[in-house]
């Protein structure tokens, strides 16, 4: 294991309850006769980064688009930003959260950068990262003129979470960040989602490649069955460094 | 604030169809087979044609729009953007304000090609005052698409959805259907005065656009 980046924390820091950021109380999620999600309770804290596992169909999808506002959940109650003292539902403080899905969230038709400009123009009074900066902070070239639609799975990717970065959303929302990513992609992200613990930023990121996104993680919460299996620490907060297993390919 | 999103969200969608030219080449091909099969089905005279004229434009329209409206939200709907429009602070009303205005000028663009094949094929010569056309056009053809765009979105998630957003629209549509078919006529005789189906054209096009930007945000975030 090699070190790449001092942490910027102490391991084990104490929780408090004013860092927590966002909140799921019993909440279940109905589609017709299945659950999604059964009886979720959890607690997110500012500033830090939480890996969301479980098999396929497990609910990890359901939960961040109910943490998200993207769906309502049939019971239970969800809370964002409650440390500040007015807990809001997601759709109240949408402009402060940042949703990666599976799919791109982008128009085909548009490059990368007329993309973000268009995305940026919807977040009017909000300052906003500067679409070539955003492009470029996930490795894509903002010049290039290449419809989103041409470009490979890999670059979509990074397109994706520059369309999430534009906002400076304080909780990011990030579903299989990592699919379809070659390793030194996955690293340059990593070390990217890293940088925005320091800006007290939270994210929640659901992956199927444990190994590649464990380093990252204060917390492990697994799910299975749309139930919460375990909700545990991760490498990250014990030992407040980010390091990848295998060592750093740039390295 | 609001009027800068529904310039932004009609940019895109202008910017858009520029590049592709998707749903003007359709509804073109589409209004411009119907036109000019009427005329040889029915091979009408003068006469004829200005009693009948005003309907066969209207419902060339209304089915060329159709095919259009069928797919004004499938940008959104390619790769989750709705989802991604929803989690932005812009107003759901402008978002859909924009969509209609930029699939009005579709149509219009669409009109405006027919418009002197229309005069060629039925070899029409207005004898009411012509240049009310210039407002019985605009307003029966926005009163087709703000309903067309709005059922389109509320239909959008469903399986059949393009058997559904004809279904649905089209006995909306009829008291405007009515108003410029009945106005369109009177102008092109000069029979009658058109300027009551003008005044109901315009009303049904502020309640409608009313009640479609208050229900959008529903349907907007509905799962």
């Amino acid at each position: 294991m090699e070190l790449v980046r001092a942490g910027r924390r102490t391991a084990r820091e104490p929780i408090m309850a004013s860092k927590i950021i966002a909140e799921v109380d019993q909440v279940s999620k109905l589609y017709g006769a299945f659950a999604a999600l059964r009886k979720v309770s959890a607690k997110f804290e500012r500033g830090r980064c939480y890996l969301v596992l479980g098999p396929n169909g497990a609910g990890k999808s359901t939960l961040l688009r109910t943490l998200a506002g993207l769906l309502k959940p049939s019971y239970g109650t969800v809370r964002i930003f409650t440390a500040e003292g007015v807990a809001e539902e997601p759709m109240q403080a949408r402009e402060r959260i940042g949703y990666m899905s599976h799919a791109t969230m982008l128009y085909d038709e548009y490059s990368g950068v007329e993309n973000l400009r268009y995305f940026a123009s919807l977040y009017r009074g909000r300052d906003c990262v500067a679409p070539e900066e955003a492009l470029g902070s996930v490795g894509l070239d903002p010049a290039l003129a290449r419809p989103v639609g041409q470009y490979s799975q890999g670059m979509k990717q990074r397109a994706s979470l520059a369309r999430v970065l534009i906002s400076r959303p304080e909780l990011l929302l990030l579903d299989e960040p990592f699919s379809n990513m070659d390793i030194q992609s996955a690293h340059q992200m990593l070390r990217l989602l890293d940088t925005f613990r320091t800006e007290h930023r939270t994210i929640l990121l659901t992956t199927h490649q444990r190994e590649l996104a464990e380093p990252l993680a204060d917390f492990v919460l697994t799910l299975q069955a749309g139930a919460v299996e375990s909700l545990v620490e991760g490498p990250y907060a014990r030992t407040g460094v980010l390091t990848f297993a295998g060592g750093d390919p740039e390295r | 604030m609001k009027a800068a999103y529904f310039l932004t969200h009609l940019a895109k969608d202008l910017r858009l169809e520029w590049r592709s030219k998707d749903a003007i080449n359709s509804m073109l091909f589409f209004a411009l087979l119907v036109v000019v099969l009427f005329s040889l089905a029915f091979d009408p005279t003068r006469a004829v044609s200005r009693q009948i004229a005003g309907g066969i434009l209207c419902v060339a329209t209304m089915f060329a729009a159709v095919s259009a409206l069928n797919q004004a939200w499938a940008r959104e709907l390619r790769n989750q953007v709705l989802d991604a429009l929803r989690m932005t602070p812009a107003p759901g009303a402008s978002l859909f304000l924009g969509k209609a205005l930029a699939n009005f000028l579709f149509v219009t663009v669409v009109e405006l090609v027919l418009a002197p094949v229309f005069v060629v094929f039925y070899n029409l010569q207005v004898i009411g005052n012509g240049w009310l056309l210039l407002l019985v056009l605009p307003l029966g053809t926005w009163a087709l698409i703000v309903n067309g765009v709005f059922f389109a979105a509320l239909s959008m998630r469903t399986r059949n959805r393009e058997l559904l957003l004809p279904l649905i629209l089209f006995p909306i549509f009829i008291p405007a259907l009515l108003g410029m078919v009945m106005s369109a006529s009177a102008i092109l005789t000069g029979e009658s005065d058109p300027v009551l189906w003008i005044k109901m054209l315009a009303a049904y096009d502020v309640i409608f656009t009313t009640a479609c930007m208050m229900m959008f945000e529903v349907i907007l975030h509905a799962e």
